[in-house]
């Protein structure tokens, strides 16, 4: 054996790609993300297919898809580590800052995912024209990273809940609620094709909301974590 | 070598007003074996996931020493290790994947022959590349003693440490019990007549 | 609460609901729904100090992990939101005369509402749990995760929706208080009364919520 100490970042990654692996093979959270997301983009477009919807809506009906499928799947990771005990095992292993890393991280390659197959499936089914592309990814990725952040320490709240039910949803929607109007005005400017500079007050709200719920969240954590 | 040394003093827990125990004031040294014995309910397990910082204790404090320094949270982590029922293994990793994931993160690299090496020597050759999930209760007890020792341990917390083992786990346990207990601080709950024998503390739950 | 504060309050919120009725409307074009103003904002106030106090205690809680601090966290939580419905309730009365609908995201209108939901969303979370020192530890944590979130719903939602709301109702662009001498005082005794009966039932809840401990652990 070799004792050496590792950063907390490198435990953040073991955590990541332990939870990687088990998702691979048993698909606890992306199915249920993925059929939700697809669900509902597809129930929203085939009710207002025939009218041209603007822009507005376009990016609203976009960010409520992807707030309600990220709603169904993130809080898996920390709700699966309770039911089969492992959490406490967990907890005596690793630091909790370690696990809201890799949990972080787990919950934005879930996200990410899940945009890949909703963008295009979005794109093909509502006809936007013109769109400045580069501020729409600016906008999503940036508010998936925040989006996440936030989501995080509450899907660890959500676990340690006795009835879970729609608590994620009830909890999450007041914090998430100014990243979501943020990104929907992003979303909106850049469908209607505005230069990139015209969204850069959306943006600054955006890394800042994600920088801040990041922060708060790794001082919070512990608190949680350790219930 | 600084020797290792657990204070328990004037522990109470209790559970939506019910106290579970009250009052409770120990104190174990290296080389000791503390055995908590008592019915079903007296608190054994919540007594161990107390010790082992799992659950806030009511009133009263456990201490760990090393030397004459008390080990704080963090460090603690690096010297303890609970076997219990309540905590987990990963059952949709294989027993190797849970080992190299566990050890990693606790700062403890092994190679994988030193890992597939401890795992027969553990009863459990060949079965490293099988999931965990595919286990009976005796194979994963077996594998949760190796996750425990792995970090050699100066204080090792066992509740009900022979449950769902076959009598060579039996064997195996007393073992490791026995050769632990030279430069660690054994803590085992239970009920077994027999296993009463390794302490050289009794405390006795439930009165 | 010591009589004696008992024995004003009771003489100043007679005074400022006589005045209320008795004086004219403070703002002549809104007419008798512009009297409402005595009340809303005052409870406007309270909302954001209940939030304020729940807070705070949250904190001490978290750092001190002792349940009368949780109590003092919840107890405030729940007047807030008696007192964050009153304000949405008033503010909507006023914004169906004033600008002809009860809701129209009006950037303090959306305030108040994520309070609200915050408030709901505690609430929510403290039933959804059983054991009184995990109940608290997780809700003092929602409790100061959604401070954050509030301030920036305040600076995101204007870039959105245009205010209505009457930026000058008690301090104009300058920065000069802009009401008659008696409508100011009568405002502001409001105000006082209103501070003095959220601290008032507050004690009282925690006095309640005590004795219920103590009976339960008897």
């Amino acid at each position: 054996m070799e004792r050496k100490p590792s950063s907390l970042v490198y435990k953040g990654w073991c955590i990541f790609s332990k939870d990687l692996k088990s998702e691979l093979r048993n698909r606890y959270a992306i199915n249920a993300l993925l059929m939700f997301a697809v669900t509902t983009l597809v129930a929203v477009n085939f009710a207002v297919g025939q009218f041209g919807l603007g822009e507005k809506l376009l990016a609203a009906l976009f960010w409520i898809v992807v707030f309600f499928s990220a709603l169904s799947g993130l809080a898996q990771t920390f709700i699966k580590e309770e039911e089969t005990k492992t959490a406490s095992t967990l907890k005596l292993v690793t630091s909790p800052n370690s696990i809201y890393l890799g949990k972080l991280t787990f919950n934005i390659a879930l996200l990410l995912t899940l945009e890949v197959v909703i963008v295009p499936l979005f794109f093909l089914l509502s006809n936007v024209g013109g769109a400045n592309l580069l501020l729409f990814f600016t906008v999503l990725i940036l508010a998936s990273l925040g989006l996440a952040a936030a989501t995080t320490l509450i899907a660890a709240i959500v676990s340690k809940a006795a009835v879970k039910g729609a608590l994620f949803a009830a909890l999450s929607f007041p914090i998430l609620l100014p990243l979501l109007v943020t990104a929907i005005r992003g979303t909106e400017l850049s469908f209607r094709g505005e230069v990139f500079m015209s969204g850069f007050s959306e943006l600054k709200i955006l890394l800042s909301y994600l920088v801040v719920m990041i922060t708060v969240s790794l001082m919070l954590f512990d608190f949680v974590w350790s219930e | 070598m600084s020797t290792a040394q657990i204070k328990i003093s004037g522990l109470s827990k209790s559970f939506d007003g019910r106290d579970v125990f009250a009052d409770i004031t120990e104190a174990v040294s290296q080389g000791e074996c503390l055995v908590i014995t008592g019915p079903n309910g007296s608190g054994k397990t919540t007594l161990l996931r107390i010790m082992a910082g799992l659950l806030r204790a009511g009133e009263g404090s456990v201490e760990y020493f090393l030397g004459n320094s008390v080990i704080q949270r963090q460090g603690l982590r690096r010297k303890l290790s609970l076997v219990s029922q309540d905590l987990a293994l990963y059952d949709e990793l294989t027993a190797l994947e849970n080992l190299h994931f566990l050890s990693r993160i606790q700062d403890c690299h092994f190679s994988e022959e030193e890992l597939v090496e401890k795992l027969s020597k553990f009863g459990l050759t060949d079965r490293g590349n099988d999931l965990v999930g595919s286990f009976s209760s005796g194979m994963k007890q077996r594998l949760k003693y190796l996750h425990a020792l792995l970090k050699e341990p100066k204080f090792l917390l066992l509740d009900e440490p022979t449950a769902n083992l076959d009598e060579e786990g039996v064997r195996l346990v007393d073992e490791i019990i026995k050769s632990q207990k030279r430069d660690a601080i054994v803590v085992l709950a239970t009920n077994e007549g027999s296993e009463l024998n390794y302490g050289e503390k009794t405390l006795q739950l439930g009165l | 609460m010591p009589n004696f504060w008992k024995f004003f309050l009771l003489l100043l919120m007679s005074a400022v609901i006589i005045a209320v009725w008795v004086m004219e409307p403070p703002q002549n074009q809104l007419g008798e729904v512009s009297r409402l103003f005595y009340f809303h904002i005052p409870a406007a106030w309270v909302t954001v100090l209940a939030y304020f106090v729940a807070m705070r205690q949250s904190v001490l809680y978290l750092r001190r992990k002792e349940l009368l601090y949780d109590l003092k966290a919840s107890s405030a939580a729940e007047l807030g939101t008696l007192f964050c419905i009153l304000a949405t309730i008033t503010g909507s009365i006023f914004a169906k005369t004033t600008w002809g609908s009860f809701w129209n995201w009006d950037p303090r209108q959306t305030s108040i509402l994520i309070l609200l939901l915050i408030y709901g969303a505690y609430l929510a979370l403290r039933s959804a749990v059983r054991e009184p020192e995990r109940k608290a530890a997780l809700s003092s944590v929602y409790c100061i995760f959604a401070f954050p979130a509030a301030v920036f719903l305040v600076f995101a939602t204007p870039r959105v929706y245009q205010s209505l709301h009457p930026a000058d109702s008690i301090i104009d662009a300058s920065g000069k208080i802009q009401m008659p001498a008696p409508i100011l005082v009568t405002f502001l005794a409001s105000l006082v009364c209103f501070t003095l009966i959220f601290i008032w039932m507050h004690r009282l809840q925690i006095v309640i919520g005590g004795d219920m401990e103590r009976e339960r652990k008897l």
